[in-house]
This record gives C-alpha cells, structure tokens and sequence, in this order.
C-alpha cells in the first residue's frame, strides 16, 4: 500500500506535468480526418503543437480559435464560429475536436451552447460531427484530458444500437490509454486478430501517427478510426479498456449501447499478458495461438537473464498514474525497488503501487527523492535528462514527451514480445552504466556495501 | 495592463521598425498585432517570443506565472546553449490552480520567488506574465517589486501575456522590459575601448561560439549579449559599451535603438550567416569602435583576420564547388534569414528556386529580389499538396526550412535541412558557413534517396501516391486549361491578404471600381493587408499590374 503524498510547494519546477486540452486533443488525432480545435489563445495551440511533432516527429494537425486579449473579456463565440468555419472550409475533416483551455474557461464560455448556434446559423456544418470537451489547464494533467476526452467521444459518437439488434461475437472494442504508443497498438492489434476477433480501437492514434507515409497530404489527420465506425462500435461483443483512467470511457460505452468491458490495468509484464491471453481466449472460444506461447516462453527467459541487472536496482520514477502503474510495477516484478515515485494527479492505481510513498509533484521533488534515497536508476519522460545528468544514473525514456531520441511512437512494451524487448533495452542500458560508472578498481572495495545498485540494504519492505 | 498597453503602443511606434517605416499614421497606432485569423493560425504568442528572447541569459532563474500549459507543454526546448550556469534551463511555474484562479494568484506568485532565492539564489528572476494570471488581474509588476525589495535581489517583471500578440511582440516586450528594470542598473567591474554589446543573437546550438573567439583575438570583449549565454550582471551593466550590433533582423530593434538614444551606444545591423556578411560585420564592428576612440590599428588586424579566415573558408569551400553545380536549393523560412543564408548559399554555388518571406519587412523582400533576380517565388499559405508540386515543378534538389514543413519534404523523399530554431548544427560565421555546406552536401549525396525513392514490389509503375498526387494536380490543371471561366474563377479566389482572407478578385474589383492607387485605399476597402501587413507588397504588385502609371506605386508604399 502507497501512501499517496501531495507536494506543499508553491512553484512548480521542472515540472512532470503537461497540460489536459492537449491530452485531449491527443485523443482527437485518433480520428479520421480530425481536426483538434483548443479553444483559447495561439500560444496554447502552438506549445502542443511545437511538442507533438518532436516527439512523434510529424506533421501534427491542431487548430486554435486565437482568442486575443479582447476577445477573452468578451467572449469567444465569433472566434469559435469563425474557426469552425474556417476549418471547414479550408481542410474539409471528418471531424472537430475542441477542448477548452484555461484562458476560455477562467470567462467561463458555453461552448456546447456555441457549437449549437453555429449549426442553426451555418448550414454547412449543420451535420459535420463535432464533439466538445472541458479541459481548463488549471486543473488536472494530461491524462486526464485524454480520459475526459475519449468518454467524451462515445457519448457523442456511439450509436446506441436498435432494440433487439444482434452483436457481432467476433467485433470488440478497445479503449486504450494515452500510456499506450502507437507501436503499443499496432502490437495488440495483431495479438486480438490472432483471436480471429475484429478489434475497433478508439483513439486509434496507431493509424495516424505511426509514421507512415501517407497516400496524400491533407492537413487533417491522416488514418485513426473513422467517425462511422465509431458510431457501429455499439455492435460489439466486449470491450476491453486499457489503463485505470479507461473505466470512465468503458462505462460511458456500457451505459450507452450494453457492452460489458474488461478494464486491463496494465499490459507489461508477464502476469499483465496471461490476463489478456486468458480473457482474449475466452472470449474468442479459441485456444491461445502457438506464436504467443513460444513468446512467453522466451519472455520468461528474457526475465530470467535480465533480473540480474535489473534485480536490486534502486528506481526513480515520475510518470502519469497509469504509465507509472504499468511500468513501475513491471520494474518491481523484476526486482527493481520502487523507492522514488512521482506522479501528476489522484488516480485509483496510486495505493496500489509497490512503494511507500507517491508524491503528485514535479520532477524537483524527484530528483531530491532519488537523490536522498540513493536511487540508481531513472525512468520519466525526455525531461529527465538535467537530472539524470546529474545525478548521473542511467535513464530509460518513456511516456510523453520523447524529443531527444528517435522512434518514440514505436517504443514498445504491451505484450510478451513487448515487455521481452524493453528488458533487453532496460538491461542493456544498465549493463553500460555498471561498464562505464562501476567497474571495479583497486579503491573500490567498500563502495557498494552500502546503498548502490545491487546493494540489498535499505531497501523498502513490501 | 493599462502601462502593458502604453508599452504595446510604444513599441509599436517604434520608428527603428521596418515594418512601421510602410504604415500610415492611423495603422502604427493599430500596430502590428495581427488580427489572427481563428482557425488559420498556429504561431507562438507573445509569451513565447518574450521567452526565446530572454531565456537564454543564463544565470536567471525564469520564473512563468501561469497555468501549466505555459511552461509545463515547453520547457527546455530551446536550442540555446550556456558556458556556465544551466538554471536558466530549470522549469520554474507557479502552475496555477482553479483556487488561484478565483482567489488570485498573486501569493502563489510571491511565494513561489521566495521558494527560488532559498533553493536556488540566483542573481535575478524573471518573472512571466501569462494569459489567465492577466485576466484575473494578478498584478505582476506589484509583486516583482515587492519582492525585490524583501529578498533584496533583483525580480524583473516580464509583461507579455500570451494573448497580447505574437512571438513577435513578445520580443519587444521582452527588450522593454530589460530596457526599463534591468539595462543600467549595475557597473562593469572595467570597460575598454574595446566593449560592444551583441543585441538579438540567442547563441542557438551554441553559435555564437563561432564568432566570439574571432573577437577574443581582436581584443574585442563582448560586454553584454542579449541574450545568447549571457549573463544577469553583463546585461545591466551593457549601458556602458562603445558600440552594439543588431542581429536576427527587427526582433530587438527597440533595444538597439533606445540604448542609442540613452547612452548614446552607435549599433548597426548585422548579421554572421555567411562569409561576405561575417567580414563585413567584423568591419562594422571596428569601424564604431575606433570612432568610438579605439586605436585605429584595430582597422589593420581586422582586415588581416578576415583575410585570413576568408582565404581559409574558400579554400574550405572549394571541394563543394563542383559538386553542387546545377544543384538547386528551395529555401523556405520565415524572417530575415532568407537573405543572409541566401547570399551564403550562393557563394558555394548553389541555385535558388524561391524562398518565403512570411516575416520579413520590405527591405528583406528587396534585398532577396536583388540575390534572386526575378526568379523569387513568395511561398505563403501554401497547403502541403501544392507544396509538393512546388517541390517537383521546381526540380529542388534540396529543401531548407524550418520545423514543421520538413515532413513534407521528408515524406516526399526529397533532401531537407534544417535552418531554423531546433537545429542540431550551429551555422555562424566562417567556420558555420563551411558547416552548414558539408550538411547539405551529406543531405545531398546520401544513397538513401535512391532507396526511399523505389516503389514497394507491389506497386504497379505510376502508382506511387506521389505520382497520383502530381496525376491529381495535373487532372485539376487540365480542367482549368480547358475551361477558361472556372481557371479565372480560381485565379480570384487565390487569397492575397492571409490575416484577413481577402482574395484577388476582390482586390481587383475594388481597384477597378474606384481607381484606387494606394494600399492605403485597397485596404479602406477591402482589409486586405489590415492584418500583419505582410501582402502589402503583394498588394502593390497587384496596383501596378492593374494601373499603368507605375511611379505612383512608390508613393502608394508610403
Ligand atoms: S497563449 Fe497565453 S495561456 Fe496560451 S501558452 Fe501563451 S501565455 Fe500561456
């Protein structure tokens, strides 16, 4: 049990949190022909965007209703019609996402009540699908805009389905978090159609920005699951949601059309993925296909030659609830010690950490943490990388953003193949350090009795 | 807010300002805000420009009163580089909750500087004003002075919330802002006659690095740079340099200016990208200082330090010589860098097939006519599928832009460098230039075009979806050709002012109609360049195709 723990401080620095209106708009680029929208300010629109494309290293599509000074005081329905129209007229998407931001909602702006005037004046965009969501930058983080935004997007898009209309057994739905990569989808996508099951993820960001060259440019999103299909996700058998912060989404599907769902908590580690094989299993009528049994067995092996360099290791680790959920306790099933952990809003996960404490906090508070309790080994996001230099530990990149490495998008770690790469990265990365930092010399002999990688004391019980 | 826009008023009446120098009366007292144009925009705001200008002083610790989207989505993301202190690449906020936002944030604030001293101590904080903090009216200038007078140290209020304007503005406030707390407040410990202060270059990739120790041979010292790897201290005390040069273009003319007009500090405007600009800013800079009352010889060891670097650059460059001969380069960037990169890509052989000017004033415009002759395409608002015909139809060999249209090139597998702000290599002066060559030459010569270039085995000849998307353009083209209403109808609706999405055949008509002469009256009636101003050339252009008594088109400049 982890004593959930809030920072006191009153500035903020380095901080681990990005804001909700770009999780949210996040969420959007999963859709076909989207076109997020933040309603506020450009430089709201232009931080996001600038952040998106170095880490997924694409052109990114995000729109803003450029509110200026006046417009904040006055109200920005002119700047949300005109935006609307705009973008209609110029890019032609499928779909608008719009989320709020701190600057439109500190003067409060009914945007529902706006978007239903500019279909009554504009017949144009009487019927383009449009869906808003409330995300103001002073209250919580990213991930929750994603989890706001995509349980937002089935109780606009899903069709409830007519009374007495048959599912489809072979059809299931799958609501992943914004922990996941698209890499991370594309692999479970493959691993449910060896079911002989028909998955519809909902955001498909694996279709938008995985990277592809695309058939031709338009300034919309590019692949990402399309507004129709959204609407038929009602026919499915289950759903299966990815990450604690998906139960809002899956339950708003339930309500809507009836569909059970399955919330996965993680899907790292090997107990994360005999869950999933079980249940795909089940619900598939089929035995677990030949391919994934050989790869838990060489998952197993991978854990068995990577727990000696991951075995003992002191982690430090900042990342949002469900990523440091996901990650943190697959570091601890391979005997790494979860003993510095900071995180960027509540979330029902935190207490059941492998830890003592998590603190909501900031990347400062971190590096103390890691700092006073001798951690060795340093798991966050790129802006990790003053304190790793610091403190000079090894340092795994993950989660949002990734800006000083290549291949972010791809970075893999659902499934038995996923988490088997990730522990020959892990331990590789761990290996160098101990070649470059800790081999041993004539001096040396009492260093490593006490706390350092390796070392068994002072290690928290749980 | 009422000084926050007396400052906006000021800046905008700024007379140093090219773009100002074309407006009328009435428009300067508009200024330069650009009406943007809701869902048609996506630049920084101007606390984002206050940022780029001011982070990298080094030593400060820069503090951002706001939301977390403002400092949370963006920190340590600049390119800049330091020679001491990193705590200017600390993300400090006071990440603002709903509380703040109805009680006020100006404790928060308070406490959040005390927070800094103790942990930190640095010589200075910055202290940014952002957007909701504005509208909930936290007085930021209140609590800088506050605090600056508890902790005794100096708290500079940085007044440029977001939503004011763009990046552009929030550079000139940024300079206001130093020209009114910081510049002058402190002595140098020494002065020579041998003191300039750099204004406007951000030591990106650590560029700057390139130039200074040319100046360290001369004797030259470096007094303040604002801001690249400077310093708190060297910038209050920059009042008492002998000279100053003005790099990147208009973006801290104000400071340049005033510091003239105070101090009584001479500068020109400069630039280090490319050779021939290299030697003439060093000259530039002995020039002012030996008027200034520095020993004349200085004139003879500049020359011969630029003879010496220029003999070594060209014989540096002479290799790429032959091998870029017919190679053509398509440069896209905003602002002043055009020209100067341009002339740079010239003197190593390289052709130019069009270049953008999106930020650049009438000068820059003139001064890229001049290198390109008549070949200058303006490429503005151009959708990513006309930028591919554009990157086919002029037979590029190699794109030169900045960030975001890279994945164009890119995904058209043509070669791409980048020039702007995120780049890896720093391309300064003699040695940058050279750099800079050897970057497009391995572009250039790398065999992985020839692999990205091959069709999948599965895809039929011409069926690549370039070749279907130059099928496309060319399909549309042929429709036009063979219906000469639609093609004129597509002729006018091609927009000539962005900010205000005015078309040509509107502009026509009204020139038409009335007999307008001026942009003055074109924009009277039909807004067109009543935004940022940057199509006013593209307005005349259309006057004087239109009038046939050209020499009113240099009054209608005015
Ligand atoms: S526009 Fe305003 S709220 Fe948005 S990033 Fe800029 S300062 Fe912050």
């Amino acid at each position: 049990m982890a004593e959930v723990k809030t920072s006191k401080k009153s500035c903020s620095v380095n901080p681990l949190k990005m804001s909700q209106p770009i999780g949210g708009a996040l969420a959007f680029m999963g859709l076909r022909g989207a076109m997020p929208l933040l309603h506020g300010s450009q430089g709201c629109t232009s931080f996001g965007l600038v952040l998106f494309v170095r880490h997924f290293k694409e052109a990114i599509p995000m729109q803003t209703t450029a509110m200026s000074e006046v417009a904040t005081v006055l109200g920005g329905f002119d700047n949300v019609e005109q935006a609307i129209l705009n973008i209609h007229k110029k890019t032609k998407p499928e779909i608008i996402g719009i989320c709020s931001t701190g600057v439109t909602e500190t003067k409060g702006d009914d945007v529902e009540g706006y978007i239903k005037l500019v279909r009554e004046k504009n017949p144009d965009v009487k019927d383009l699908p449009m869906v808003y969501v409330s995300t103001p930058d002073f209250k919580d983080a990213f991930q929750d805009g994603w989890e706001k935004t995509v349980a937002r997007m089935v109780e606009v898009l899903v069709d409830t389905p007519a009374e007495g209309a048959a599912t489809d057994q072979k059809r299931i739905n799958v609501l992943p978090g914004c922990h996941l990569t698209p890499g991370d989808l594309d692999e479970l996508r493959s691993i449910i159609e060896d079911f002989g099951l028909v998955p519809t993820f909902l955001p498909d960001i694996a279709g938008s920005l995985d990277g592809h060259i695309p058939d031709d440019f338009t300034p919309t999103t590019i692949g990402g699951v399309g507004v129709d299909e959204v609407a038929a996700m009602g026919q499915a058998a289950w759903t299966i949601a990815i990450g604690a912060q998906m139960r809002r989404a899956a339950q708003a599907m339930e309500k809507k059309t009836g569909i059970p769902f399955k919330l996965l908590e993680r899907l790292c580690g090997l107990e994360a993925n005999d869950k999933l094989m079980s249940f795909l299993s089940k619900i598939s009528g089929r035995p677990v296909p030949k391919k994934y049994r050989r790869q838990r067995g060489q998952l197993v092996d991978a854990m068995l030659d990577g727990h000696f360099h991951i075995g003992g290791r002191r982690l430090a680790i900042g990342a949002e609830p469900d990523l440091l959920n996901d990650l943190g306790g697959f570091l601890h099933e391979m005997g790494a010690h979860m003993v510095a952990a900071v995180t960027t809003n509540h979330s029902p996960v935190l207490e059941h950490l492998p830890t003592e404490d998590v603190l909501i906090g900031d990347l400062e508070d971190l590096e103390t943490m890691a700092k006073e309790r001798g951690c060795d080994f340093l798991v966050t996001h790129s802006h990790g990388r003053q304190m790793a230099a610091r403190l000079n530990i090894p340092f795994y990149r993950a989660g949002l953003p990734t800006f000083d490495r290549i291949g972010a998008g791809h970075q893999l770690s659902v499934g038995y193949r996923g988490t088997r790469d990730m522990i020959f990265t892990i331990a590789n990365l761990l290996i160098a350090d101990h070649e470059e930092n800790h081999e041993p010399t004539p001096d040396t002999w009492r260093e490593g009795a006490g706390h350092g990688h390796g070392a068994a004391a002072s290690v928290s019980a749980h | 807010m009422s000084s926050l826009s007396a400052t906006i008023q000021d800046v905008f009446n700024e007379p140093g300002c090219g773009k100002n120098a074309d407006k009328s009366e009435a428009e300067r007292k508009k200024g330069c805000t650009k009406q943007l144009q809701p869902g048609g925009a996506a630049g920084g705001c101007a606390f984002d420009g206050a940022k780029i200008a001011l982070q990298p002083l080094t030593d400060v610790a820069h503090l951002v009163h706001g939301p977390i989207a403002c400092e949370g989505n963006s920190w340590d993301n600049r390119g800049a580089r330091s020679s001491g202190s990193q705590i200017w690449r600390t993300g400090f906020t006071t990440d603002i909750n709903e509380t703040d936002v109805v009680f006020g944030g100006e404790k928060r604030l308070f406490k959040s500087i005390r927070e800094i001293i103790e942990k930190y101590d640095p010589p200075a904080i910055f202290v940014y004003q952002t957007c909701v903090p504005a509208m909930i009216g936290d007085d930021i200038d209140a609590v800088c002075k506050a605090a600056k007078e508890k902790f005794g140290k100096p708290v500079i209020p940085i007044n440029a919330p977001g939503f004011v304007g763009s990046k552009n503005l929030g550079n000139k406030l940024a300079g206001e802002a130093l020209l009114c707390h910081v510049i002058g407040t402190e002595e140098p410990e020494y002065t020579t006659p041998y003191d300039i202060n750099i204004i406007g270059e951000y030591n990106l990739s650590g560029e700057l690095w390139q130039i200074k120790p040319l100046l360290d041979e001369l004797g030259i010292r470096i007094l303040a740079c604002i801001s690249g790897d400077g310093k708190y201290k060297e910038v209050a005390s920059a009042h008492r340099a002998k000279a100053a040069m003005m790099v990147c273009s208009k973006a801290m003319i104000n400071v340049a200016r005033k510091m003239e007009e105070r101090y009584g500090i001479p500068f020109f405007e400069g630039s280090f990208y490319g050779i021939e600009d290299t030697s003439d800013a060093l000259r530039e800079i002995s020039q002012l200082l030996v008027e200034r009352g520095a020993d004349p010889e200085l004139l003879d060891r500049t020359e011969a330090l630029i003879a010496r670097e220029e003999a070594r650059a060209w014989a540096a460059i002479a290799p790429f010589k032959p091998r870029f001969k017919g190679k053509k380069v398509l440069l896209i960037t905003g602002g002043v860098k055009s020209w100067s990169v341009l002339a740079a890509l010239q003197e190593a052989g390289l052709e130019l097939t069009g270049t953008s000017v999106k930020k650049s004033t009438k000068e820059d415009k003139a001064r890229i006519k001049e290198l390109m002759g008549q070949d200058a395409h303006m490429i503005e608002d151009m959708t990513p599928r006309e930028m591919y015909k554009m990157l086919k139809d002029a037979q590029a060999d190699i794109m030169l832009s900045g960030g975001r249209s890279q994945f164009v090139a890119l995904k058209a597998s043509m070669p791409w460098l980048d020039i702007n702000q995120e780049r890896h290599h720093a391309y300064m002066g003699y040695v940058g230039m050279v750099k800079l060559l050897q970057e497009i030459d391995k572009a250039l010569y790398n065999p992985v075009w020839q692999q990205v270039r091959k069709p999948a085995p599965w895809e039929a000849e011409g069926d690549t979806w370039q070749e279907r998307a130059m099928a496309e353009a060319e399909a549309e083209e042929a429709i036009l050709a063979a219906d000469p209403q639609l093609a004129e109808q597509k002729r006018r609706e091609t927009r000539v002012c962005i900010c205000k999405s005015v078309d040509l055949g509107t502009i026509e008509d009204a020139i038409l109609s009335r007999n307008l002469t001026t942009v003055d009256e074109v924009r009277e009636l039909t807004n067109a360049s009543g935004g940022c101003s940057d199509c006013t050339s593209r307005v005349e252009d259309i006057l004087a195709s239109l009038t046939q008594s050209a020499p009113a088109l240099a009054v209608a400049a005015e």
